[in-house]
């Protein structure tokens, strides 16, 4: 760990799979296969069916901004302040929320319900998913 | 038990330590100057004493923030045996330490419960800033913060800040409305001999305030401080040995919603939605009955959302409702955080809001009594925290 290291995940069996599924360049979330429900924070059995077949399945990395805050105090060595913290909406299922950074663009030009894509930022076994705005 | 549970307690006895900004005390010592503040205050001794409880309690934490255990705190006090003790991490709100004294009274576990908050936050993180070092990261975030600390969203400020701009977008609540609601503690703060900052402060100082995480500016943050807070909950068959019990009208502690910071869909149906309705369900007393209020402000954004979970106007009219301060000043339709809340008092965790609330109920605020005072509200809590209630006199 470096001061470049931000404060990162432990990896548990609860939700290891989601720190590393930006392995494979895609990001995945546990997913009810019996209702098609995503869970997330993971639960271990379905919160809409109550099904225990549950399983982590790709999404599509595609969500919208639900909110956001520009932060200018410098809190941690590993990310410069201003920095952008927001919470996306997952486009499969809007009542998903990330809270995550969001990067590549301008501090004046993040709006509410820009259209966002997962990109990852890699701390050895962790990947943690980072938003930035779709290319036009 | 006959009745609601409520009718079989009442708080006997409020005390404080002194409130400061890097007092170099121990939380112990604050928690030791409260707790003897407020067995005093009921008209008891520490022999009376049956039960302690703490909120939070010895939990990893950044420096200053958690106070001692309350084994620690009743040895210093050398109590007696108790029948009734521990800490409260989980629960609604930072109050549920004093509704967990209250249930244990009323269900007849003990008579004169001790309960107690007290923080060094100021000495303890002293120019550090408080976000910066957390134990939880050292080896690797587990629960609730791992899907918020990587990102930076490193402290409850950020958490809220995400709350009001979505409330922004949704209501359009400008900066001169928002800021009302520091203006009007700092006025308050002024005419409260123990509050941390008292020199009054103008809405164009609090425009030009920086901002800390946008929205939300310097004067929208409450005070880290090195203070203590102490409540006696009694047995309502004890009354007669008390100096000045204040009753528990309703306390409404139901949660709903899922246990995140960030998983909330709408700005304000946070934990406090639950916990207002149901503090409603268990009293006939509307908000037309109340005549001061002591609403959580360890973010001023928190306020305005609780200003409207609890039904005191509409989605989106908060910002309306405090423009201005007329309606929230002592003397004004609902005075709020009378004692300087926790923006200008110092944050003590809904207990120094719940302290001024009994002050008020007694008629013992001096310059700052709102006169007439009958029925007395207090919330607690923003995300998922959240727990209210409302106070009187005797009967």
């Amino acid at each position: 760990m470096t001061a470049l290291t931000p404060p990162l995940p432990r990896l548990t069996p609860e939700s290891d799979f989601y720190w590393t599924s930006g392995a494979t360049g895609t990001l995945s979330l546990l997913r009810c296969s019996a209702c098609g429900f995503y869970l997330h924070p993971p639960t271990p059995q379905c919160r809409a069916c109550g099904s225990a077949d549950v399983a982590p399945q790709p999404v599509s990395g595609r969500a919208t901004l639900f909110t956001f805050t520009v932060s200018y105090q410098q809190l941690l060595p590993s990310i410069p302040a201003p920095y952008v913290v927001g919470i996306v909406a997952l486009e499969e299922q809007d009542d998903v929320h990330i809270t995550t950074r969001i990067v590549g663009v301008d501090l004046d030009e993040v709006r509410i319900g820009m259209p966002l894509q997962v990109r990852f930022e890699q701390h050895d076994d962790v990947y943690l998913p980072l938003f930035a705005p779709v290319p036009a | 038990m006959r009745g609601k549970w409520e009718d079989h307690v009442v708080i006997s006895g409020a005390g404080k330590s002194d409130f400061a900004r890097r007092s170099g005390r121990s939380e112990l010592d604050l928690a030791v100057q409260a707790s003897r503040d407020a067995i005093q205050d009921a008209g008891l001794t520490p022999a009376d004493i049956d039960g302690i409880i703490a909120w939070p309690g010895e939990i990893p934490a950044p420096m200053g923030f958690s106070g001692p255990a309350a084994l620690r705190v009743s040895d210093a006090l050398a109590l007696g045996e108790l029948t009734f003790h521990g800490s409260w991490t989980e629960g609604a709100s930072q109050l549920a330490g004093l509704f967990s004294a209250c249930h244990a009274v009323a269900a007849g576990v003990a008579k004169h419960v001790l309960v107690y908050r007290a923080t060094g936050e100021s000495s303890g993180q002293g120019g550090g800033g408080r976000s910066a070092v957390h134990p939880v990261d050292n080896n690797g975030i587990v629960g609730n913060f791992s899907w918020l600390r990587p990102f930076g969203a490193v402290s409850a400020a950020h958490w809220m800040a995400l709350m009001a701009t979505r409330y922004v977008h949704e209501y359009g609540l400008k900066p001169e409305q928002l800021g009302w609601v520091a203006v009007n503690n700092r006025a308050h703060a002024a005419l409260t001999p123990h509050a941390v900052y008292r020199d009054p402060i103008t809405i164009d100082d609090y425009l030009e305030s920086r901002v800390i995480t946008s929205p939300l500016r310097l004067y929208d943050c409450d005070v880290p401080s090195d203070a203590a807070v102490a409540f006696v909950v009694s047995a309502v068959d004890t009354v007669p040995d008390l100096r000045a019990p204040v009753r528990i009208e309703a306390v409404g502690s139901a949660y709903s919603g899922r246990p995140f910071w960030d998983q909330w869909t709408h700005p304000t149906h946070m934990a406090s939605h639950a916990a207002a309705k149901h503090m409603w369900s268990r009293t006939d007393l509307r908000q037309d009955d109340v005549d001061v209020a002591q609403l959580y402000d360890g973010f001023s954004f928190i306020l305005i959302a609780w200003l409207e979970a609890l039904g005191f106007c509409g989605p989106g009219e908060a910002g309306a409702f405090v423009e201005g301060g007329e309606r929230i000043r002592i003397g004004g339709q609902l005075p709020l955080n009378t004692g300087g809340g926790q923006l200008s008092g110092g944050r003590v965790h809904a207990h120094s809001l719940l302290y001024e609330s009994c002050v008020q109920i007694r008629g013992e605020a001096g310059a700052r009594q709102v006169q007439g005072a009958q029925v007395a509200l207090t919330s607690a809590g923003a995300g998922p925290l959240g727990g209210a209630v409302l106070l009187t006199p005797p009967r």
